[in-house]
């Protein structure tokens, strides 16, 4: 009887080694054969991968019930029952597509996500400081991109027929006040923030998402950097100022704090090229920032970022109403900001994405007429007597925001949440005979938001989205829906179309304005073709936004234009294209942006739908950048170009009514930037430190520029507004100490 | 009786886990017969990787199917021309690196695939990635150098990285013959734990070399 089993055990372990076929086919789910599936008789070493025809064969001497598993990535693993007997066996399984980051469509209409990681990347901070046109100014270089206007006399971004403040600037969810130094007549000024900071950046000309809003025609969302790759430090020594900061790693790289002071004097680069003002006190800016970052048990990170700067300027400019007089404007600004955000998972697949923002601002502005001998020229004549007053703005602004996210099945996700966002504003304006008005207008504005992801398949999207808000200062609800839909045309094409409701609050200069105002409006309708892989970006834009109840102004019993209802309108609608090439032609990255737009709208004292004027009816730019590896320089060019944009003169007749006296259009603007980076260290792994001398030189050619005009008291005049100096060459020396940065700051070709 | 059948029960034991192991053996070794030559083919890489992944599943407990699975999946993803595909299967060779780090933590062998993978997910865009990825690669190379000083391979990579990094950044063939040269050294002196243990690299170390004379 032993014996017998035995044998029969000998004869089992013999029996199994009689090998049988197993083959068949796998394809997706339209019948589609796929490619390197990997088949597995699951714990044997037996299987196959399929080949170009998504068929496998193995031979395997397992016996009876056996599980057979197909994988690939992208699409659902199955795992089928099959009986193994003594003949040959043929099994086919389909599989199920897989809705996943790598193959989904991103909702992508109206904007440009820009970042260091991200494949859509369209523009990334080392882009933004090699843009010769930009200067290293954030929000310059995306005025390289479609949809935005070439305005130099006034800082911000003016989108699709927009106002600059219709374009808001959040930082980690938060919105930034005072993004921009304050304004200075007939001279843009720069941002204040540097563009390192951000590792990413979604600059949305149009349809954005329900999680922000107060912002009619644009939202350019900044996200401040995780951690840096490692302990550094930084000198900069240019013909404006110098600076330095520290960047410090802690060792196990789960921790980060930050610290940088700037001052910048515009002393030796006003001494050398003429400005056409006169500068009774130099630019100067002193800046301080302060950040740290750390990384939570699950993987999120708390991360703070201070910033503290107070700049002063004084220019003289002629008086446009008299043949001798000159105007004296002065500044003093002190400005504060703060944000510390948290973001984690906490579980169960929610997200959480927190912050609160505090910041202030302080601005003293003076203005003086003055006469040929720079002494303060006073007259009681109307004209002149409202040019002498001094100007104190005082602000305080706090946001505290949440939004949690749900991961669903696949990419499907809901998100909601909400804000609530303080202003305090104050400002005191002192004529010369000591009239004074103290305005001050506090607001409060809660918003609550809530979205949506939906991915059908891989190839259809959509996001729906709804925001509620309501400010103080109108004291009315509005509700703001959102649309956009994406479908994948073909590899790496996809299309798009979005739709949604904006709702703006007045701008702080025409408030308070008379009672019953209401939220001005825009819809959007937007649809766009992107086709894009790493090498190159194309992408087509057409669009059409609607502006409803606009603030129309007046001028109030003070003298004051104050926003007294809301009887404005207009709408804007225009293409635009965008083609970028980074692999046609060896070491050189160019793109080429295209805008039309076709605007009129009817708002503050327009006396009717007019083209504004700060909207030019075509735009381009083109920039281009060379690394030239032998000479270790890369050479970098840009050039901007923008129809010429009309201008008014808008004044009360005689009847009381605004009407336009005198109009008609600038010249073309051209500008054309150049730029070289010199970088001697590079690839010196050994050296201790790094070195980047920086040559740029705005509007090379030297062409004429003009922005708008300005017009006398009685329109018996004109005067063009032109850039403060033809060209500005910066030169400038960027040293590191710790880290080799060399392929940082050129390596378009490595 | 009761002893022969002891005897016979564990002689059935015994058999059973000689010819797994056995088993084993021979299947490394047939799937690494089609390393060798199936280096330059993408087809038989990823079959070869798929292969080696099987093995890994069943031996639960061996570092080197995971190693050689994720070692196949990385050369496929150099392979591709399609830079937009190179990420994906990159991630794929890092779980596949994870499994085999568990398994054998610190080894400076996985050091080395970790650094590939990490010039992978760089050369998708070197530009915008070399900082982060830049720094991923030296540092496990670094790594990879100080946990098995007589490993040849880290400073093949080295050298084969240098030899492709232009002049001007550092790169070329001066610095990388220097690197190529201790990796010959050291590949011959190089003493795998057992033969199915990595040997790679020597053969294109020598090409290298050659072609920087």
């Amino acid at each position: 009887m032993k014996h017998f089993l035995f044998i029969i055990l000998i004869f089992a372990y013999i029996n199994t080694k009689s090998q049988i076929i197993v083959s068949g086919m796998i394809t997706d789910n339209k019948n589609k054969p796929l490619y390197g599936v990997s088949i597995v008789l699951k714990n044997t070493y037996d299987g196959a991968t399929t080949d170009s025809l998504g068929k496998y064969s193995f031979t395997t001497t397992e016996k009876g019930e056996q599980l057979l598993q197909a994988t690939i990535s992208g699409y659902n693993a199955i795992v089928q029952k099959i009986i193994i007997g003594s003949s040959p066996l043929n099994q086919n399984l389909s599989l199920k597509e897989q809705i996943t980051e790598l193959r989904a469509v991103v909702i992508s209409a109206g904007s440009f996500a820009a970042s260091d990681k991200v494949k859509g990347a369209v523009l990334s901070s080392l882009d933004v400081v090699t843009t010769p046109s930009a200067n290293g100014d954030l929000t310059s270089a995306f005025k390289t991109l479609p949809g935005t206007q070439q305005v130099g006399e006034s800082e911000g971004l003016f989108v699709r027929g927009g106002t600059a403040t219709e374009t808001k600037i959040f930082m980690d969810g938060n919105v930034v006040n005072n993004f921009f130094y304050t304004s200075t007549p007939g001279i843009a000024t720069r941002g204040r923030f540097n563009p390192f900071l951000f590792k990413g950046t979604v600059f949305s000309t149009g349809g954005y998402s329900a999680l922000y809003g107060q912002a009619l025609s644009a939202a350019l969302i900044l996200e401040s950097k995780d951690l840096p790759e490692r302990t550094e430090a930084d000198l900069s020594l240019s013909v404006v100022g110098v600076g330095g900061g520290i960047q410090h790693l802690s060792k196990d790289k789960k921790s980060s704090w930050g610290v940088s002071v700037n001052y910048t004097n515009l002393w030796l680069a006003f001494n050398v090229i003429k400005q056409k003002q006169d500068f009774f006190q130099l630019p100067l800016v002193n800046q301080g920032d302060f950040n740290f970052r750390f990384k939570t048990k699950n993987g999120g990170f708390v991360k703070y970022y201070g910033y503290v700067s107070s700049n002063k300027t004084g220019f003289r400019a002629a008086d446009i109403d008299s043949i001798n007089l000159k105007d004296a404007f002065s500044i003093k600004n002190l400005n504060t900001y703060q944000n510390i955000s948290w973001k984690d998972g906490i579980g169960n697949g929610w997200k959480i994405n927190t912050g609160i923002s505090f910041s202030t601002n302080k601005d003293d502005i003076s203005n003086e007429t003055q006469d040929a001998e720079n002494k303060k020229f006073t007259s009681s004549d109307p004209i002149y007597a409202y040019k002498n007053f001094t100007l104190a703005n005082r602000a305080r602004y706090a946001q505290a925001r949440a939004v949690f996210e749900k991961k669903l099945i696949g990419l499907n996700a809901v998100r909601f949440g909400a804000e609530y966002f303080y202003s305090s504003e104050k400002s005191t304006y002192t004529l010369n005979d000591g009239t004074s008005i103290t305005q001050k207008v506090d607001d409060h504005i809660v918003a609550a938001f809530a979205e949506t992801d939906i991915y059908v398949t891989n190839n259809l999207a959509a996001k729906i989205g709804t925001r509620l808000e309501h400010s103080a200062i109108i004291n009315k609800f509005n509700i703001a829906p959102r649309v956009s839909l994406a479908y994948k045309v073909g590899q790496n094409a996809q299309a798009s179309i979005a739709y949604g409701i904006f709702y703006q609050n007045p701008e702080r200069k025409y408030l308070p304005g008379l009672a019953g105002l209401d939220y001005s409006r825009a819809s959007h309708y937007i649809a766009q073709y992107i086709k894009q892989t790493m090498g190159y970006t194309f992408r087509v834009e057409a669009f059409y936004k609607k502006y409803n109840n606009l603030y129309k102004t007046d001028t109030s019993f003070k003298g004051q234009e104050i926003a007294a209802n809301n009887n404005g309108y207009g709408d804007a609608k225009g293409i635009e294209l965008f083609w970028r090439d980074k692999q046609t032609i060896k070491d050189v990255d160019y793109w080429f942006s295209y805008s039309y737009l076709n605007t009129k709208r009817n708002f503050l004292n327009y006396p009717t739908a007019i083209q504004p004027s700060f909207a030019a009816t075509h735009t381009a730019s083109f920039v281009f950048k060379r690394f030239v590896l032998p000479l270790k320089i890369q050479f970098n060019l840009s050039y901007n170009f923008a129809t010429g944009r009309p201008y008014y003169r808008i004044a009360k007749n005689a009847q009381g009514k605004y009407a336009i006296t005198d109009e008609g259009k600038t010249i073309n603007y051209n500008s054309m930037s150049f730029s070289v980076n010199y970088l001697p260290k590079i690839g010196r792994k050994d050296a201790k430190s790094f070195i980047v001398w920086v040559l740029g030189v705005t509007n090379v050619l030297g062409q004429n520029q003009v922005y708008t005009y300005n017009y006398n008291y009685n329109g018996t005049r004109k005067e063009a507004v032109t850039p403060p100096s033809k060209r500005f060459v910066f030169i400038g020396c960027f040293l590191s100490f710790g880290i080799d940065r060399t392929q940082d700051a050129i390596n378009n070709n490595l | 009786m009761k002893k022969l059948f002891l005897t016979t029960i564990v002689l059935f034991i015994t058999v059973a886990l000689f010819a797994q192991s056995e088993k084993y053996t021979a299947a490394m070794k047939k799937n690494l017969q089609g390393l060798d030559s199936g280096m330059r083919n993408p087809a038989s890489l990823l079959t070869l990787a798929n292969n080696f992944e099987r093995i890994a599943t069943v031996e639960k407990t061996l570092w080197l199917p995971y190693y050689y699975a994720a070692l196949a999946q990385i050369n496929y993803a150099f392979m591709q021309q399609d830079k937009d595909k190179m990420d994906g299967i990159a991630d794929k060779a890092t779980a596949l690196i994870n499994s085999a780090d568990s398994l054998s933590p610190k080894n400076s062998e996985i050091s080395c695939l970790k650094s590939m993978v990490a010039s992978c997910h760089l050369m998708v865009n070197p530009q915008q990635r070399w900082q982060e990825y830049g720094a991923e690669s030296a540092s496990n190379i670094q790594a990879a150098m100080q946990q098995d000083t007589s490993n040849p391979r880290p400073y093949f990579l080295t050298g084969q990285g240098l030899k492709y990094t232009p002049e001007q950044f550092g790169g070329g063939c001066k610095p990388a013959k220097a690197q190529l040269q201790i990796a010959l050294d050291k590949y011959a002196t190089f003493k795998p734990a057992s033969d199915i243990n990595p040997t790679w690299g020597k053969e294109y170390t020598q090409k290298l070399m050659a072609d920087c004379q």
